[in-house]
Order: C-alpha cells, then structure tokens, then sequence
C-alpha cells in the first residue's frame, strides 16, 4: 500500500486522540468556537465515533461579541449535525459593561472568555475540554501539550508540564482539575484548509472575500457591528473587498483585504502570505508574550 | 528553493503538490550553546517558513540582549522565562513545509538536567539531528544525545557538526569528530548517520550548499531531510491493532475503534482478540467514508467482526497464528523522569497501547550510565536517569519488544498520587527471572534441549581432517550453533553427548572413518569416507548430511530474518 500523505497521517492521529479523550474522561466537552479549526474538529468527531452520534456536547462561549453570521452558523450547523449545544455567557460582567473599549481588551478577554469558560466547565462538571488550538498559531502554544493538565483554578503551569510520549496520553486528575486537550495539535493553518477543501467542510462564510463595509484605521480593516465601535477624527468607513482569516469578536478582528473567494484561492493566498494568521487578531498584541499570560489564567 | 517562491500556475496545480506531500518527524538535540534554536531558526528563515511579523517581534526582541543581527534563536524559544534566561527549557514543536515534505520538529532542550524532554521529543521522531560544536569535538553530551536516540529506536541520525566558521572551516577538524562520532556510533545496530559540517548562524550547509567548504560534497541538511527515506516501518510488520472504544450505536452494530499500531488487515483475514484469545474474521473495515477494502497503521479505523466475540476497551487485535508476547513480568529500560526517584516498594499505574494496569517495579537490574554506557549497580533511579529493571503488572501486558515495535513496546508509569507521568519505558521482553526463583517443575527433556539450542545431538567423525573441522566449526558458530571440539574419542562418551543433545566434531586421528551419528541414527555415508581433499567440497557435504538428519530444529524468526 502507499504511504499515506501528511493530511491522512494528522487525521489518524487527531481520530485516535478524540477516541482517547472519550473513553479516558468521565465529561468530556468540545469547545466549539464556530471558526475553521472547530469545523475540522467536529468533522473529525464524526469520524471518530462513526456510525455512532458524537459522544460528548459542544461548549460555546458566546461573549455577545461575535459576528452575527457565526452565530447564524453556529445554529445551523450544530442543529443539521444533531449535537448538543451549550452556550455560556458571562452575563454579569456585560451587565457590567464590559466591552474591549470600555474595559480594555486584556480585562474584556478575561472576563467573557476565560471567567465564562472556567464557569461552564464547571456548570456541567466537565473533567476536560476539547479544543481545536494548534501548536503552531503562536509562540507559547508550541510547547502545549496534547493533553493539557489545568490546576482548581483552570490555570496552567508552563514549567510543570507532564512529559508526553509516544501516543501514550495522560488523563489522570483530581476532582476540580480538569484537562485541555487539543487534537489539532500539529496541524498548521494550511493543513486545516486542505482538509477543510478535500473534506468539503462547512464553514462560516466570513472566510470568503467580499465587499464588505469596514473601519479602515491605518492598515488594520475593523468591523462595525457593535455600537459601541466608533469612529475616530480622520476615520472612516469604506467598502472594501476582504475576508477574515481568523474569527473572534467583531471589534477586536481584524479582516485582511483579499480576493479569495472560494478555498482552493484561500489556499493559494496563504502560499504568498508573508504574516501569521493571529496577527490580525488585536487583542494578542497587547504585550509581548500576551498569549502566554492569558492561557496561565485559564484562557483557551 | 522556499516554498512561497514556488507558487504553482493555479490553486488546483497546488492543491495536487501539496496533496503529495509526505510527512517527516524529527528531533534535534545539543547541548547548550551548540547553537540548536538558532539552527531551527535558520532552518525555518531560510527556507521562508516564518512570516514578517514573526521576525519583527523578534527582531524586536533581540534589542535587549544582543542589538544588532536577527537572532534566529528567538523564533523559537517560545516562553517569557525561556527568554529571559536564553535557554530552551521544555519541548517545543515546530511545524515547515518545502515543496516536497511537511516537517514536524520536537525541539528539545540540551541542558543537563533535562534528558527527560530529549526522550519526550524522540519518542515521536524518525530522525535525530545531534549537534557537535566542532571547537569542542565529541563532547560526552554528544554521545549522551546520540544514545538516546538509538534508546528511542531512532535509526537515522544526522551528525550536524557546527560552528564550522569558528574553526576556518578547517577539513581536518570536521573529519576528526566525524571518525570520533563513527566509532562511538559502530556498538549499535542499524544505525544510519549523516555527518555535515555546518554554520547554524551564517547558514553554511543548512539550506544551500557552503561555499566555503568545496571539501564537502555531501547533501546540505535541508536536502537532506527532504530526500531520507520516510515511510512507516511499521507498515510492514505484524498486524496489532489495540481497541481503544468499542461502537455500539445499537444493538446490532458491534464496531471495534482504533489506530492500527503495525502492519495491515484486510476484510476476510483470520484475526485473534487478546486477552481471551478467540479466533474470528474481519466482516468489515468501517469509516466515514465508506468501508475500506484494506487498513494501514497508522490509519485510525473500526473493525468488525464475524462472529460475537466479547472485546472490550484495552484488548488487543491481531493476526491469527502471528506470536506476541503476553507476560506479567517483564524486563524494560526505563527512563526517569520525576524529582521523586523511582521506589522499589510503591505501586505505579503502567499505560501500555489502551490500557491502564497497577505495576511495581520489582528489581533494578542496573542503572546505564548515558555518558559512558557503562552498567552500573543502582538501588534507585533518579530523574534523568535511565535503568535496566523488571516490571510487574497485575494483569499480563500482550506486547512486542520496543526495538521491533514502537507502539506495542512502549509504555509510562504514572504516579497513583500525583498523577504525573513519572517515566517511560521501552521493553525488552518477558523478563528472566533470577535463578534461585525458579521453582522446579520437571527434570529438562530433550525437546526441550533442541528448541533451547536449535539443533539436535549430534557426532561427526571427521579422523584426521583439522583444517575441515575449522571450517565447520566456523560455519555452526555463524549460525548461532557452539559446536564441541574433541580430539580424542571414546565409545562409551556417545550416548551422554547425544542425550544432552551437544553437537560434538570429533577428530581422532586414531579413529580416522567419517561418519554422522545422531540420537536416532547412525549414518556411515560412503562418500563421507572419501571427501574431498578440497575443504569447501567436503564442508558442503558434511553440511548437507547434517541437514538432512534433521539435525537442526527450524526457528521460523531466524528463518525469516537470515533467509536460511
């Protein structure tokens, strides 16, 4: 038989982790986060439990900020695949008025994303949670492990990680710890487009170059959604034909100018990009090594 | 050579390419200061596989420290303390792809006390890239590095001797380290190095040939990795397949989930289930996408079966009449990896394929010394070291030695308390158990005797022939066979050699007719009188009359793997 190439060697593997997860953890959740990278890992749930139903239920922590056409995604995609949705919001901290403008990215992040996730995992008693983060996207996730022990307080511990061998993973804990595991640990972003396109996977269409109406500030393209969004002195909003390359909360997202409009031609974009896909994300630029900080709170 | 110069015509021509692609893992190990990150650096820089924001946080970065040239090693050093002390401390992964081949690096950390994440990052890897600083020469963290890679099961190892630009790119001194490294290397079996010399941080030989050493022919490091063979080895072996779930979305659908950790199955073959040892059929190989025709480790598939067997989570499928292992007591080289040492009296848990099962480490044989090899006596283990010792599970493991499957012959001890994996394991087989621990069962018979030695009693008469009886000797001892020289004979010696079942070359001058003579015949060949003066004619016949008494009990392993 041939050797089978890259795309199938990460599948088998990713298949073999979520198979793992399931039949090691008494609660397993997936965090689903309605981007590209949950897509996949959904498809790969499918494969892995096939013929039966996916055997745990999809987390989804909704800051109220995210795009108006995830969330539409988001509703028909978990309802035509027939899983359970959980959606949790950190209702009291924008009751508060928590938002990136007000509070400060840094404070709005740890608020609606880390705040809610810790309580929904613990809500449901989930023992671990699956998400679809990759090794490569940032500097300090490359040392992350398959499976990733948090403390009491859903916090990390970069300088005590357990060793991880072969594919012999660790899923022992204490009640109130719990584990992150991440499937899509070696695939890189192109990897996830090449399997989005051979596998025909749904996506939101975000993705897909558009003319859509942007806040052009400098060279960051921002959406205007939000009220609370607003426009500067010397600012102003232009039709512009873009895409999102990776998908969070509207205000802090920032879209890249493209012509890419189907996968194939996304594919070949990134072949000629010469910038990595969390740069246009606003909220890790805040300090140097951000990324790092947030998930030693418990961030994603 | 960079991949973003290579954009093909159309996105479909690209979508084939990159379809194609293979997938290589390796692991990098050297010491601090053999300039490993700034190699990966290099490796990633100049094959234009780091994006512009990337270089400028770095470059960013590097002002703090050493103000001036991009440093390469940042890029990889991922964690704030990392950067802050400018040392790699745990592994980290890092993913390039080149027109041919994806690559998936285990980065991992050359300081002292950090053999754990070495172990970490090769257990993983199909290729090892060992750095020597050629100002050093072979220094005993080289050899450290190399061993446990060999330790891992790692065959292709890359010599990159570095800093060649401090050393004037001197031929001589890239030689000396290379026959160093050889020699070191020779003790272990299959081992496939590569020597290059280089310069991580001008680039000589990592991307593009060196200009600068004319002397060196060889591939570059970056054609290197993308032209070594790739391939699962394990593809080829024998089929195990560990059940991690069994799938049961009703009542008459009994589907058994897993990865195939070695060879191939296809629908129809004869299949085994472990522990309960029930023989069945795969009825078929089901996926997502359809059922397959036949299944390749490492492929995550779901089998079912012919018949209702009872299989559950941690049972192990594979080939009926294919042997594999099964004991409770095994003997295995275990790597340390926790501040607390290793104790002989506490219960560990042991995950081996999909199973979870108590073990104590029943007695350390020796602890090896990874900078000299030597074995040394030990009573306990401490992090970072790596001992021989016996391992008792509560239940028997069904397993293969690590050197012949790395799936099958690995696991990890996890502490009951702490629940962090403490160490790793690699077995060597069903563990010897010392001699005074034996209870007597029966006295040893014969057929036990021939399948220990492989070869029955037997007596050649050979009279005067010495140069002959050389040549047999030589040819028994070749192929595993310590024959018995005597030169003198006696009658009534016969019968007590034949029963202990020895194979015995007599030459007596005195007694100069040639014959064979075994427990159930005596063959008086009429050639065997007259051999030939020529040695390698009358050493042939000889065999022949041994073959054909039956006087070597087949060993269908050896068989296999000597093509005798």
């Amino acid at each position: 038989m041939p050797t089978l190439n890259h795309l199938r060697l990460l599948e088998a593997e990713s298949i073999h982790i979520l198979r793992e997860v399931a039949s090691e953890c008494q609660r397993p959740v997936l965090l689903y986060s309605i981007g590209k990278d949950s897509s996949v890992l959904v498809r790969l749930c499918q494969k892995a439990f096939y013929p039966g139903s996916i055997p745990f239920p999809l987390l989804h922590i909704d800051t109220s900020y995210k795009f108006r056409e995830m969330i539409e995604f988001r509703d028909q995609f978990t309802a035509s695949i027939g899983v359970k949705l959980i959606v949790q919001t950190n209702q009291s901290a924008l009751d508060g008025g928590a938002t990136p403008y007000a509070w400060g990215t840094q404070r709005c992040c740890g608020a609606l994303k880390t705040q809610a996730l810790l309580d929904g995992l613990r809500a449901g008693g989930f023992d671990a949670a699956i998400g679809g983060a990759r090794r490569d996207e940032e500097r300090s996730r490359a040392k992350e492990r398959v499976f990733s022990f948090r403390d009491s307080r859903g916090q990390w511990n970069p300088r005590n990680q357990r060793p991880e061998l072969w594919n012999l993973y660790n899923s022992r804990i204490e009640p109130g710890e719990h584990l992150r595991v991440f499937p899509l640990s070696n695939w890189t972003e192109l990897d996830v487009w090449q399997y989005i396109h051979a596998e025909k996977i749904p996506i939101v269409p975000l993705y897909f170059a558009k003319v859509r109406q942007m806040l052009v500030k400098g060279d960051s393209l921002i959406p205007v959604e939000q009220p609370f969004v607003a426009m500067q002195p010397g600012e102003e909003l232009k039709w512009v034909k873009c895409r999102m390359r990776s998908l969070g909360c509207s205000p802090c997202t920032g879209a890249i100018y493209s012509e890419a409009d189907t996968v194939p031609k996304i594919i070949e974009e990134l072949f000629g990009m010469r910038r990595s896909e969390r740069q246009n994300r606003i909220i890790d630029h805040d300090t140097d090594g951000s990324m790092e900080l947030k998930k030693q709170e418990g961030y994603f | 050579m960079a991949a973003s110069l290579l954009i093909p015509d159309s996105a479909q021509q690209l979508l084939i390419a990159e379809d194609r692609k293979e997938l290589l893992r390796f692991t990098t190990a050297g010491s601090v200061d053999d300039g490993k990150s700034t190699l990966i650096g290099r490796l990633l820089y100049d094959s234009q596989n780091v994006y512009i924001d990337q270089i400028e946080s770095v470059t960013k970065a590097s002002i703090g420290r050493n103000a001036g040239l991009i440093d390469f090693s940042l890029l990889t050093d991922g964690l704030r303390a990392e950067r802050e002390q400018g040392i790699t401390i745990d592994v980290a992964y890092r993913y390039f792809s080149t027109p041919k081949r994806k690559f998936i690096i285990a980065d991992t950390p050359g300081h002292e006390q950090f053999t754990r994440n070495m172990v970490t990052g090769a257990s993983t890897a199909d290729l090892a890239i060992v750095l020597v600083d050629a100002r050093k020469g072979l220094l005993p963290q080289s050899r450290r590095h190399a061993f446990i890679s060999v330790l891992l099961g790692i065959k292709r190892i890359v010599i990159a001797v570095n800093k060649m630009d401090l050393v004037g790119y001197s031929e001589d001194v890239f030689r000396q380290i290379e026959r160093d490294f050889a020699s070191f290397l020779a003790q272990f079996e299959e081992i496939e190095p590569y020597f290059l010399p280089i310069s991580a941080l001008l680039g000589d030989n990592v991307v593009t040939p060196s200009k600068k050493m004319p002397w060196f022919t060889g591939r570059s490091l970056f054609e290197h990795l993308e032209s070594v063979p790739v391939g699962d080895r394990a593809a080829g072996a024998a089929f195990r397949f560990p059940v991690q779930r069994v799938i049961r979305p009703d009542l008459d659908y009994r589907g058994y989930a897993g990865q195939i950790a070695s060879g191939s199955i296809r629908p129809g073959d004869r299949v085994v289930a472990l522990p309960s040892g029930r023989t069945s059929r795969i009825k078929s190989i089901a996926t997502f996408d359809g059922e397959k025709l036949e299944a390749q480790s490492p492929e995550s598939v779901t089998l079912l079966l012919e018949d209702e067997i009872d299989i559950a989570r941690g049972d192990l499928i594979a080939r009926a009449g294919e042997t594999i292992d099964v004991a409770r007591q095994i003997d295995a080289t275990l790597v340390w990896m926790s501040e607390e040492p290793l104790d002989l009296r506490k219960r560990y848990r042991v995950k081996h394929n999909t199973r979870l099962e108590w073990a104590e480490v029943k007695e350390l044989h020796h602890r090896i010394n990874v900078h000299t090899l030597a074995h040394e006596r030990a009573h306990r283990l401490e992090m970072n070291e790596v001992g021989f010792i016996r391992l008792e599970v509560s239940r028997p493991l069904y397993f293969d030695a690590y050197k012949r499957n790395r799936t099958t012959g690995a696991f990890v001890l996890i502490d009951p308390f702490s629940n962090s994996t403490v160490a790793a394991g690699m077995i060597a087989g069903i563990a010897k158990p010392a001699f005074e621990e034996r209870p007597f069962s029966r006295p040893v018979r014969t057929e036990e005797r021939a399948a220990r030695l492989k070869h029955r009693g037997a007596i050649l008469q050979l009279g005067n022939r010495e140069a002959l009886a050389d040549r047999l000797e030589r040819s028994l001892f070749d192929r595993g066979h310590t024959a018995i020289r005597l030169r003198q004979w006696a009658p009534e010696w016969k019968q007590p050699l034949l029963d202990a079942g020895l194979l015995v070359v007599v030459t007596d001058g005195a007694s100069p007719a040639c014959a064979l003579e075994t427990a159930s015949s005596r063959v008086d060949f009429e050639e065997l009188t007259t051999l030939p003066a020529d040695e390698v004619a009358a050493a042939q016949l000889v065999g022949d009359a041994l073959e054909k008494a039956g006087v070597f009990v087949a060993d269908p392993e050896l068989a296999e793997s000597e093509g005798i």
